[in-house]
């Protein structure tokens, strides 16, 4: 059996699937069930500074955005951070993390941009014994308006400056949580790094507007006739989210920062790609509130099934693992050539492929074969797009197979040499350098 | 249980009042929003879809399933009743297993086609319970069509004439219009006295009206009509029924299946209808199953369909022949009769002879079988009602050409009356349809 333990900047939980701080991880009764279910660690609700809490709104919070069969594939949300009083909080943390000191107990916090404020609440949150704290400068709704969450994360400046100030006044790991509200993530993660973090985790939700309601004509969720843009989350957000963590990963100036990876992570498959681009554990949100805290039983084994499948003992054995693989387009092979096939006996004859090459694409997708309806990929049109391979209802059906080096490409008529070769010395780039750059 | 289940010979009221109304119900009740948003998600949006090339009229499915999983059921039912004016009696009534959803992808990815079916009767409804109107007529014409028969294929014939303008006549023997809809069509398929809501909504359009009691042949001749108008559509149907040939036949309790059928339509109160203990159907099509399955609803203890052929020969869909099955009917391939049994001129059983294949044609093999009977329906087929008036047949039927032309000018005909095509309601609309287009192109030019 693969060994799920988890080492996260020093805290330890028996696998790597925490809740991210959000409604899962607001309160005691919420914590205790999630632990119960198997979930190895939580970030807390974010905690604001001491004093009158905050207020959410009375009406709808959350709007989705559906696939087939109302299958929830993007959640939208307008709630702020806890709007508990912070001592219950507290005198909560602490005692859930005495009932389970195996779980990691990471408390997400988001006070205004001064340092009186951080000096204050830091040592109250260490107080609780809790295993390390999060910075919450993601929050781009409502928070922000007041100064505090994404309004901080996009200026790198200030995650410097508090980032400084959370490593000053606590001896506790600081995870840095981003926001993707940004043109270029490597800049708020520089700057977490040049302040002193531990890690950073991202993302947090992505600015939206998720419907309108075409009766009162009011963005959803409304509240009485108007809405308020909010946070965009679940499966739908994860292509972000990996481009974001991978982005970090990669950078030369941030290069090795442990990450913990969060958007869209639904299924044990969406959490090794995360560890795969590079982040050292996952955070889940919009999965449990969408179907409940046992789905991290669906995670666990799925997760050691395919390390036991793939040999690989610890998740250190394949984290990473695809960072190298993420390259600039400039350095990818021009030479790699593929074309669609189409398993014959797997068709059921949709069409599908067909219409969208032949409307959108390259029209390399016969629909007729001797007079007979029939799906066949035309050689000497298709560019190997994929396209085809993404519309089609049936998995595995098209494959994009590479043509071996030595056979001819009947779309251009060349001999596929099988050789390296990329943009940087292609005789169509303006720039091209007489050597081919390697991609490191 | 009521008593009269056991109750010897032909009687009434064999089960509990509630036991009619649960026995009649919708055979496939209606999609709920839910369920029709469901199935509309599992259609792919095929390209030249199978479905849509299986469907005698050529329904755009998957664009009308695309219109209901987006929210739009009325823009589903106009995409509908573009191509078939009667896309709610056969989104009930096609044998879907043989036409679209035999074609549809999903039956090859796995076995479980896209219910269409259920879908259109889903659109359809809400747009006739909206009583929306999506045709208007062009300006009037001047031109005078007289459609004889108020079945699928004349209604179909006669909207789309009065919707490019022509002034419509429907001619129908019968007491109501609608055809076999109305006088055929298995209750459980139709159910709410659909096909009268249907008539009222295809004649909505305007410019049609529809004469009843009016018979080709009695009251009028095609000569008539061809000589007061300027074209005639012929959607006779078929109402004549083949003779058994099997000796007695003329004994109390030997009766046609579809005339049984028709009775059982316009029966106000089930209870009334009297049905045997003991029934026996001979055929093997769609009328022989109808009429079985209907009877064993009605409260009969044990009905016998008698069918000389196969199970593969058999014109009922499999659907339709595991739905008798289902229901308690015990079918017996290969049986042909030979003689009716009567006692003081009341039928009390059936003599059958075994079959078999003799070098590719039917003969008895000299085995025979007694069985019991207080009723005999016969199934074995329809024929065309008239002598033909002056028309050229061809295989009893009225010998038309892909249009619809008969022999004679200014006539037309279509539906079951006609030669081509299956003897299927939707067949009858796109032949009506069709032939009012040639109609229209003819009165145009
Ligand atoms: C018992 C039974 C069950 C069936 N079940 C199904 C089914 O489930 N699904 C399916 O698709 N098909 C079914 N069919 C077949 C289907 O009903 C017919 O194919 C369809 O009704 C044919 O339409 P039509 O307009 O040609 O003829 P009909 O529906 O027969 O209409 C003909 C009309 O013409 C009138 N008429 C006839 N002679 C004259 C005359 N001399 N003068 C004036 N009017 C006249 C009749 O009164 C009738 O109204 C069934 C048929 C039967 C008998
Ligand atoms: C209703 C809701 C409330 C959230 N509140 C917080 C919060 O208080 N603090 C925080 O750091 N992130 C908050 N988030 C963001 C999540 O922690 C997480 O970063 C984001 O939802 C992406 O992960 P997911 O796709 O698994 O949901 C919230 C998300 C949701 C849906
Ligand atoms: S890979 Fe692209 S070009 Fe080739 S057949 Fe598929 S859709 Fe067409
Ligand atoms: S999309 Fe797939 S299933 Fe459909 S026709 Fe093309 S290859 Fe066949
Ligand atoms: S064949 Fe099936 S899946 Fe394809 S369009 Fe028709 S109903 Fe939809």
């Amino acid at each position: 059996m693969a060994d799920l333990r988890n080492n996260f900047v020093g805290i330890k939980s028996p696998n790597p699937f925490w809740l991210a701080s959000a409604p899962p991880t607001d309160k005691a009764y919420n914590v205790e069930r999630a632990f119960k279910a198997g979930w190895g660690g939580v970030v807390w609700k974010t905690l604001g500074e001491a004093g009158p809490p905050i207020v959410n709104v009375n009406g709808p919070r959350y709007g989705a955005l559906y696939g087939a069969d109302r299958r929830l594939l993007g959640f939208n949300n307008i709630e702020l951070i806890t709007d508990r009083d912070l001592q219950t909080n507290l005198r909560e943390i602490k005692q859930v993390k005495m009932n389970w000191p195996d779980r990691a107990m990471i408390v997400s916090i988001m006070v205004p941009c001064d340092e009186e404020s951080w000096k204050a609440i830091l040592p109250v949150v260490e107080e609780t014994g809790a295993d390390g704290i999060e910075l919450n400068f993601g929050c781009p709704h409502g928070m922000s308006e007041r100064g505090m969450g994404a309004a901080v994360g996009q200026v790198p400046e200030y995650i410097e400056m508090v980032v400084r100030w959370c490593k000053q006044y606590s001896r506790m790991p600081v995870i840095t949580k981003l926001t993707p509200n940004v043109t270029d993530i490597r800049k708020p993660a520089r700057a977490a790094k040049a302040g002193g973090t531990d890690a950073v985790s991202l993302i947090n939700t992505i600015n939206s507007i998720i419907s309108v309601d075409l009766d009162n004509f009011s963005p959803q969720p409304s509240i009485d006739g108007r809405g308020s843009h909010g946070g965009y989350c679940g499966p739908a957000a994860k292509p972000i989210a990996l481009h974001m963590v991978a982005e970090i990963a990669r950078d030369a100036e941030t290069y090795g920062m442990p990450i913990s990876g969060i958007g869209g992570v639904t299924t044990w498959r969406d959490a090794a790609e995360f560890m795969a681009l590079g982040a050292g554990n996952v955070q889940v949100c919009t999965a449990a509130m969408t179907y409940g805290f046992k789905i991290v039983e669906e995670m666990i084994s799925g997760l050691s099934n395919w390390m036991d499948e793939k040999g690989h003992a610890t998740l250190d054995d394949f984290a990473g693992r695809a960072v190298r693989n993420v390259s600039d387009w400039q350095y990818l092979n021009l030479n790699y050539i593929a074309k669609a096939r189409i398993d014959q006996d797997l068709c059921i004859s949709c069409g599908r492929c067909h219409i969208v090459c032949e409307d959108t694409s390259h029209q390399a997708i016969m629909k007729e074969k001797d007079g007979k309806r029939h799906f066949e990929v035309l050689d000497n049109e298709c560019v190997g797009c994929n396209l085809c391979v993404s519309v089609c209802p049936v998995e595995d059906c098209i494959t994009m197979e590479q043509l071996a080096p030595g056979s001819i490409d009947e779309r251009t008529g060349r001999i596929v040499t099988g050789d390296y070769a990329n943009w940087t010395t292609h005789p169509n780039n303006p720039m091209a350098k007489p050597v081919a750059e390697p991609a490191e | 249980m009521a008593e009269g289940l056991f109750k010897e010979g032909v009687a009434a009221g064999r089960l509990a009042p509630s036991q009619y109304a649960d026995n009649f119900s919708d055979l496939h009740p209606p999609l709920i929003r839910h369920e029709a948003l469901v199935e509309a998600d599992r259609c792919y949006f095929c390209y030249d879809a199978p479905c849509l090339n299986a469907c005698p009229t050529s329904i755009d499915i998957p664009l009308f399933i695309r219109e209901i999983s987006t929210g739009n059921p009325l823009g589903a039912a106009e995409t509908i009743f573009e191509q078939n004016i009667l896309g709610g009696m056969c989104a009930r009534v096609c044998p879907t297993e043989q036409l679209c959803e035999e074609a549809c992808v999903r039956m090859e990815a796995e076995g479980k086609p896209v219910k269409i079916g259920l879908l259109q009767r889903y659109a359809t409804d809400i747009a006739m319970e909206e009583e929306k109107q999506f045709f208007t007529r062009a300006p009037e014409t001047g031109k005078q069509v007289a459609v004889v028969g108020a079945g699928p294929a004349g209604l179909a014939a006669a909207h789309r004439l009065a919707m490019h303008g022509h002034t419509v006549t429907i001619l129908d023997a019968r007491e109501k219009a609608g055809g076999l809809n109305e006088y055929g069509i298995a209750s459980y398929k139709s159910t709410n006295d659909f096909a009268q809501a249907e008539v009222d909504y295809v004649t909505a359009i305007g410019g049609i009206t529809i004469r009843t009691g009016q018979i080709l042949g009695e009251h009028f001749s095609l000569a008539d009509l061809t000589r007061d108008h300027d074209a005639v559509f012929l959607g006779l149907g078929l109402g004549g029924v083949n003779a058994l040939r099997a000796e007695g036949e003329a004994a109390e309790g030997v009766e046609n299946a579809v005339d049984f059928i028709a009775e059982l339509r316009q029966a106000t109160d089930l209870a009334s209808l009297p049905i045997g203990r003991r029934v026996v159907v001979i055929g093997g099509g769609m009328t022989a199953i109808d009429a079985a399955v209907q009877a064993k609803l009605l409260g009969a203890d044990e009905v016998t369909i008698a069918y000389r052929r196969g199970k593969e020969n058999m014109n009922a869909s499999e659907f339709e022949q595991d739905l008798a099955a289902s229901k308690g009917v015990n079918i017996r391939h290969w049986m042909a009769p030979v003689r009716v049994i009567s006692e003081n001129g009341k039928v009390i059983g059936i003599e059958l002879e075994h079959t078999t294949l003799v070098d590719g044609s039917l003969k008895g093999t000299g085995d025979r079988a007694l069985v019991a009977a207080d009723q005999v329906f016969k199934a074995i087929g329809q024929t065309l009602a008239t002598d033909g008036e002056g028309l050229i047949l061809a295989g009893g039927k009225i010998e038309v050409d892909a249009e619809g032309k008969t022999s004679m000018a200014k006539v037309w005909a279509g539906g079951d009356c006609a030669t081509g095509g299956d003897d299927l309601t939707v067949t009858a609309v796109a032949e009506g349809r069709d032939a009012a287009e040639s109609i229209h192109r003819m009165l145009m030019s």
